[in-house]
């Protein structure tokens, strides 16, 4: 693909970290498109990106309304044809709820909101979204949320260990998984999961926040950078929906 | 006809519940020794319009399955009166 990535960066009522996705896409050449939630299409995006935030207020449940807007009816289509898409934070928990991503994030297990850097241990997956990180390696991501405690039945989460679904997963410095280094008491400390094409990343941590030296790193830029090599690898959504 | 559901949205039995946690332990604080467990839901009190007891029961039904409650980690159980014998029970 000659011309640069599009990505539509989804806009709920409530969203917060839309603009901080767009400076970042904006930053390395991409096209970025704000797409509001009333919107029922996504245009002729390559990439779609569900921001953190606060989608709707997080009344009822975080996520449970904005899975109903408009634009998720697109965004669940765009994922069901293999396209890209990211779900960071409130984006995560969005993808939960519409099914598209299994388990739920429920409330922290220390009930306080948590805003600090988390070291991160890289899993071994066969996801385009992981391509440019190694497998084992330690990499340090902003987490900012009050619910990102990942449950899912017993039965499910093996089956995300034995696919090979797990993507990150909370660790100290080191890379040991303990108790102590998981900051909201995920289950078996998972911190991002992929579907099983691979083609959708959801995650609490926040790459776009880690995407300058100024603000303290960037690991997260090195993880969105691998849509780049995926997306001259496939065609474009627009020309896979012809 | 004029119905009021009471919705109660309960965190499936096993998953860890801090905030019922954190209010056991508030109670046994004030020395409330007899506390075993607290577990936090939600109600939701809804009002609504349906020809009879049936319909209402239904379309609260199909609420909980689409909206109100998430089945990966809650379950829902509701009470539904008419709302002439509700204000009769008020008063």
């Amino acid at each position: 693909m000659s011309r640069a990535p599009r990505i539509a960066v989804i806009v709920f009522p409530g969203t917060w970290s839309e603009r901080d996705f767009v400076h970042v896409a904006t930053l390395i050449g991409w096209e970025a498109r704000l797409v509001w939630h009333a919107e029922s299409d996504l245009g002729d995006a390559d990439a779609v990106v569900l921001p953190g935030g606060f989608a709707h207020g997080d009344h009822l449940r975080t996520g449970a309304i904005a899975r109903f807007s408009p634009v998720m009816r697109a965004v669940e289509a765009f994922a069901a044809a293999g396209g890209p898409v990211l779900g960071s934070c409130n984006g995560f928990q969005i993808l939960t709820e519409a099914g598209i991503l299994p388990g739920v994030l429920l409330r922290n297990d220390h009930l306080e909101f948590r805003c600090d850097w988390q070291p991160l241990r890289v899993e071994r997956t066969t996801s385009s979204w992981l391509a440019a990180l190694e497998p084992g390696e330690m990499i340090r991501l902003p987490i900012s949320h009050g619910e990102g405690r990942y449950y899912a039945a017993d039965e499910v989460l093996d089956q995300l260990e034995r696919d090979g679904l797990v993507a990150l997963r909370y660790a100290d410095e080191s890379g040991t998984v303990t108790p102590a280094a998981n900051p909201n008491g995920s289950l078996r400390s998972i911190a991002g999961i992929v579907n099983e094409r691979g083609n959708v990343l959801g995650l609490m941590p926040h790459p776009e926040r880690a995407s300058e030296g100024e603000v303290g790193g960037t690991d997260g830029l090195r993880l969105l950078r691998a849509l780049d090599g995926w997306l001259v690898a496939q065609p474009a959504a627009a020309e896979r929906r012809l | 006809m004029r119905w009021q559901a009471d919705v109660h949205v309960r965190l499936r039995p096993g998953i860890a519940d801090p905030e019922g946690q954190t209010i056991a332990g508030g109670l046994q604080s004030l020395g409330f020794d007899d506390v075993v467990e607290v577990r936090a839901g939600k109600l939701l009190r809804l009002t609504l319009e349906a020809p009879d007891r049936a319909a209402a029961e239904a379309s609260v039904a199909e609420m909980c399955r689409r909206l109100l409650a998430n089945p990966v980690m809650e379950t829902a159980d509701w009470e539904i009166q008419a709302v002439e014998a509700a204000i009769e029970v008020g008063a």
